[in-house]
């Protein structure tokens, strides 16, 4: 079976998140980055599908150069081959676009299986897997908290708002994984050194026939007019409670201003 | 004027509260339709009139809603062509942005999904959203097809405009390939009789300070009519369901009055609730990140705290 696993180069959420006041797009390059987090879940499903049976594993990113450093993460986790789609048209694409060129990608590798993260942790619109599934015609199964493969057939527990509901389809299909479905395991050293042997493949839109006008920020479908950032919270009030009257204190506020 | 196509939400007819809101803001940009899919389009009919539905394409196809979202995309696809609406609502949640994803590759149209606003502009609506954990604010709009747009709750104060809709059958043919991943089986939640925790205006959340005990939290909760969240490590560690995580892998939820009991506030975490309009929080360490987003905070241990401040609200409110 060849899984494929779609992995995202994001800004590392923890350092300084902005944009390029050039053209509003997310800045990725002059940042730190890393693996979005959220797919390493999705890396971790992949491994232990291939570890139960009999799969190669390839992780698939589209980005810039640093972009690399997704690949690297998820063959030092234990993928089996990388492929990075790096070209400077795909400079500003939204979701659409990213999901084209992903759907081309994933022909063109032949996956019965593509796995996603629950969404990227700096667009967090969850919407690739979707986009993926429809334009490639397979059956989706998404936000899975719980992965059972068994044989053809791919089920999921999925805990919605109102309900936890069992899904199923038959591969070829698109599974997209939420960060209650494993414990991601960390590279181990053996893992770190056995990446650098394994082959990482680089395409341009031009290995997968897509026109440089069909992607990026001049053909987003969506534009950002304006990016504010969000005005610091004031300073608010803190009190101790060594004497107890923290409570008290707590609820003269709540009272003050009309919770009660 | 134009019409603006609005996905209902609802449960067997019982319309949420988000409904109520998509159609305020629907009437901002034209002349809301509400589509309806599944029974109970009677029952849902009121409420839709209430907030201005002009009129009600009800889909009642049981093919719809035995499968997964695909169906529920070809409906609207199919509805859209009819109508030729100037915008698409749909809300923000999982099942909504999937629809939303699959129709804006059907309808070639740009999409923007957790509008927590949405303006009429001159070449079509205007959202914005909050990003980057809450950090930035970013106005933005769809500049290709029909604007596709999924709003989050609390986007908008239902506002009523009374109307009586009339409602209309609509055939949709579903393709096969649309009904490939199949729902087995479906557990309902157990109601708790609490405010949800999307549409709540009060929400009283636990985190790893509670040490498991959740009680005092919903005590609290109770005797302000709030809902309770949970952080993901209280979840992670099996004390409260994840359908009740706050945070970037849970709900962001921006209530006029946040309590966070035990919660320490990591970015992850206030990436879901940086947005509410108060802050405040109970830890028991004075150098606690929380501390840096309250209104009012109280460094204290929670299990004293939250009892002491819950019989005083009681007392209070008798
Ligand atoms: C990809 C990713 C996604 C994530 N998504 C989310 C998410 O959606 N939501 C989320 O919440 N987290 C999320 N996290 C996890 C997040 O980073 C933190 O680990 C988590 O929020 C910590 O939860 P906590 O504040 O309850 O626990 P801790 O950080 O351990 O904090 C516990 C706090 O309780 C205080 N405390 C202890 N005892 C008491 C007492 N008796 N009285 C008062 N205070 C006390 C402590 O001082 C401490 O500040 C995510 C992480 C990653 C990597
Ligand atoms: N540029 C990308 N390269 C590879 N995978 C991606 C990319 N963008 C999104 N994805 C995948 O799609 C999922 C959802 O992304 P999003 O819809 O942006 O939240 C992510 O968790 C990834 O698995």
């Amino acid at each position: 079976m060849k899984i494929v696993v779609c992995a995202k180069f994001v800004p590392d959420a923890t350092a300084d998140r902005r944009f390029r006041p050039e053209d509003n797009t997310v800045d990725r390059a002059g940042v730190d980055g890393l693996l979005s987090e959220l797919d390493e879940y999705a890396v971790e499903t992949a491994l232990t599908v291939k570890e139960a049976g009999d799969a190669e594993v390839t992780v698939l990113t589209v980005g810039p150069e640093q972009a690399a450093d997704a690949v690297k993460k998820g063959l030092q986790m234990g993928a089996d081959a990388g492929v990075h789609v790096i070209d400077d048209a795909i400079h500003g694409s939204d979701a659409v676009a990213t999901s084209l060129i992903l759907s081309k990608a994933l022909a063109k590798l032949e996956a019965d299986l593509v796995v996603f993260g629950m969404g990227s942790t700096d667009g967090s619109m969850g919407v690739v897997p979707a986009m993926v599934s429809e334009r490639l015609g397979l059956p989706a199964v998404t936000l899975g908290s719980e992965v059972t493969v068994d044989g053809q057939t791919v089920r999921i527990r999925r805990d919605g708002d109102t309900a936890s509901d069992t899904i199923e389809g038959t591969l070829p299909l698109v599974l997209s994984v939420s960060d209650q479905a494993n414990e991601p395991r960390y590279p181990s050293f053996k893992g770190i050194m056995a990446a650098k042997k394994k082959p990482v493949q680089t395409w341009s839109l031009a290995d997968l026939e897509i026109s440089p006008d069909q992607v990026g920020g001049s053909s987003a479908w969506t534009e950002v007019v304006e990016v504010t950032a969000r005005p610091p919270r004031s300073a608010g009030t803190i009190v101790a409670d060594e004497d107890g009257s923290g409570a008290a204190q707590l609820v003269e506020f709540l009272s003050t201003n009309k919770f009660l | 004027m134009s019409n603006v196509l609005v996905l209902v939400d609802h449960t067997a007819g019982k319309v949420r509260k988000t409904t109520a809101e998509l159609l305020t803001i629907a009437r901002r940009l034209g002349e809301p339709v509400a589509v309806f899919i599944g029974e109970g389009v009677q029952d849902a009919l009121p409420a839709l009139g209430q907030y201005g539905a002009t009129k009600v394409v009800a889909l009642t196809n049981p093919e719809l809603t035995q499968f997964l979202v695909a169906p529920k995309a070809e409906a609207l696809q199919q509805v859209a062509a009819k109508i030729e609406p100037s915008a698409i609502l749909i809300s923000s949640n999982a099942e909504g942005k999937e629809i939303a994803a699959r129709l804006a590759v059907k309808l070639d149209s740009g999409l923007i999904t957790d509008a927590v606003d949405v303006a009429a502009g001159d070449g079509g609506p205007v959202t914005t959203q909050s990003v980057f954990a809450g950090n930035y604010t970013v106005q933005a709009k769809v500049t290709h097809g029909t604007p596709i747009i999924t709003v989050k709750p609390n986007a908008a104060t239902p506002e009523a405009a009374e109307t009586s809709p009339e409602v209309e059958e609509f055939d949709v043919s579903i393709s096969d390939l649309a009904k490939t991943a199949r729902i087995t089986e479906s557990k309902p939640r157990e109601a708790t009789g609490r405010p949800e925790l999307t549409e709540a205006a009060i929400i009283v959340s636990g985190g790893r300070g509670t040490g498991g005990d959740f009680g005092p939290v919903e005590a609290f909760a109770d005797s302000l009519g709030a809902a309770v969240g949970a952080s993901r490590a209280a979840v992670d560690s099996g004390w409260y369901p994840h359908a009740y995580q706050v945070g970037q892998t849970g709900k962001t939820v921006s209530p006029q009055l946040y309590v966070a009991a035990g919660i320490s506030g990591a970015i992850q975490h206030r990436a879901g609730m940086q947005t509410s309009k108060t802050i405040v929080a109970i830890n028991k360490d004075e150098e606690a990140p929380i501390f840096e987003l309250v209104d009012f905070g109280v460094v204290g241990d929670l299990h004293k705290v939250l009892p002491a401040a819950t019989e005083e609200v009681t007392k209070r409110k008798s």
